[in-house]
């Protein structure tokens, strides 16, 4: 088993920056922007989002939590999945969303997402980033926003570490020799 | 997690913590603008119910429809066929129709055990109260309720510990008693019983709880929680006790004694109520009772129990 370093702690740093402003260019106009991350990671990554685009846009960019696991297809292939608190910090009606996650990969998740939205309203505009995109797509899926595309092969693992949770961050693949 | 809940008694802490955690996401889920889940869509769960009850059979039925699953309500009650052979092919029959779950009610302690280890059927079972022996979602509701009480938004991750409940009424027929008693424990509370010598079961030496029938006595321990439990009527055979009016009087959560207990501590009761039997009505409807939440919470409680057994991947 290999382990590689794809990106280093200041390569994610840079990413998260080149995506804040971004997602502010993209969406310059939008009085009702919400960033809603994907536990674990990508919650944490929409924070960290939200904190710098409040800087750059000079205005309160409110974030938060959407748990998808209840929505989701894959649920009887395996064990049953703990759940995850959802915290939606405003009404989605009109709103723009960004649903922020760690790794783009089958694209499952974010159908998931999607639907898990519209529980919460009708938002005007859904829009999707994520720090990397690995490829694979099962669904026809694409983001708005990307921090690093990693072409990968399906045998590989690739992770992300965030250093709320992990005490560092950086992005790994794993396998793949065989 | 899962294939079955039949019993509290292997819950640990932290099983029991996760559980409860779930079951607040999906009280989370029931105050937005879509409050149907499609998690359990394609899933076709039945309520087979041998015993009367009206509230947990809706409860499960609402649990069980939030979550997507087809659901079909099966009430048994009546049926002159005796218990074994009924249940047999009663379970049979549902396992042809493609029952993916079981919620079984049934007279008989160990109704739920039988059709879960029997082969009869491959369906997930939950044991919604069976004989005198246990009744794993009311206590699962129960700790919820006690720990949303307690902590409100910030119960998640939360035990029991140091929580002290006293349990009070007919414990020789409760299976709500003896779930709770497993459950609250392994959360980490303690459980103090009280009844009269004729409602205290015989053999508690394995149950991690202590007994007693002075219910003053407990009273005055100042207990975070005092549990009343029905007067069951329906299962007293024999005399019990002399006069309703004399147990309402021994061992009856009255106004006044509900005025000696700490003002934090919570009153409960599983339902349906005997007003004036073993507890006041004004006790029932003051604010330290939990009556009504514990209903509310039954719904959330029991969605997170379906998901539990059903959702994952099954390995019969």
């Amino acid at each position: 088993m290999t382990l590689r370093s794809l990106l280093e702690a200041d390569d994610v740093r840079r990413a998260i920056t080149r995506m804040a402003h971004e997602l502010v260019e993209h969406d310059p106009d939008a009085e009702r922007l919400v960033l809603l991350g994907i536990p674990t990671r990508g919650a944490i990554l929409a924070q960290r989002l939200a904190e710098q685009m409040t800087r750059i846009a000079d205005r309160e960019i409110p974030f938060g939590v959407l748990d998808v696991t209840l929505y989701r297809d894959d649920l009887a292939g395996q064990p049953t999945r703990p759940t995850r608190r959802t915290d939606v910090p405003v009404d989605l009606d009109g709103a723009t969303v960004v649903l922020v996650d760690d790794v783009l990969y089958s694209g499952r998740t974010v159908r998931a997402a999607l639907d898990a939205l519209t529980a919460f309203g009708r938002p005007a505009v859904v829009r999707l980033a994520v720090l990397v995109d690995r490829g694979h797509r099962e669904l026809p899926i694409r983001p708005d926003s990307v921090g690093r595309n990693l072409p990968s092969a399906k045998t590989e693992r690739v992770r992300v570490t965030l250093v709320e949770v992990d005490g560092a961050d950086a992005v790994t693949i794993e396998g793949g020799d065989a | 997690m899962s294939e079955h809940l039949l019993s509290t008694k292997g819950f640990t802490r932290d099983s029991a913590v996760t559980l409860l955690d779930v079951a607040e996401d999906m009280a989370d889920t029931q105050r937005r603008q879509v409050k149907k889940l499609p998690t359990l869509r394609g899933t076709t769960i039945v309520n087979l119910f041998f015993e009367d009850s009206t509230r947990t059979r809706i409860s499960f039925e609402a649990a069980a429809k939030r979550l997507s699953a087809d659901v079909i309500t099966f009430s048994a009650k009546g049926s002159s066929v005796s218990k074994g052979e009924s249940l047999q092919d009663t379970a049979q029959t549902l396992q042809a129709m493609g029952a993916d779950g079981i919620v079984i009610r049934h007279s008989s302690s160990g109704a739920a055990h039988t059709l879960a280890t029997s082969g009869w059927t491959r369906a997930g079972v939950v044991n919604a109260g069976d004989g005198t022996h246990e009744h794993p979602t009311q206590a699962l509701l129960d700790a919820f309720t006690i720990r949303k009480r307690r902590h409100g938004d910030d119960s998640r991750g939360r035990d029991l510990a140091g929580v002290r409940v006293v349990i009070v009424g007919d414990i020789l027929h409760s299976r709500v008693a003896r779930s709770n008693l497993w459950l609250l424990t392994a959360m980490g509370a303690s459980v103090h019983l009280v009844a009269p010598p004729t409602l205290l079961p015989s053999h508690t030496e394995g149950w991690p709880v202590t007994t007693g029938i002075d219910l003053d006595e407990a009273i005055d321990g100042g207990p975070d929680v005092v549990m009343m439990l029905r007067v069951q009527r329906e299962r007293m055979t024999e005399a019990f006790f002399p006069t309703a009016k004399e147990y309402a009087s021994l061992y009856g959560l009255s106004v006044a004694r509900a005025d000696r207990l700490p003002e934090s501590s919570l009153v409960m009761h599983p339902g349906p109520m005997n007003r004036g039997l073993e507890i006041a009505g004004a006790v029932a409807d003051s604010p330290r009772s939990t009556v009504l939440e514990q209903v509310q919470n039954g719904i959330g409680v029991r969605m997170a129990v379906l998901y539990d057994v059903l959702a994952g991947e099954r390995s019969a």
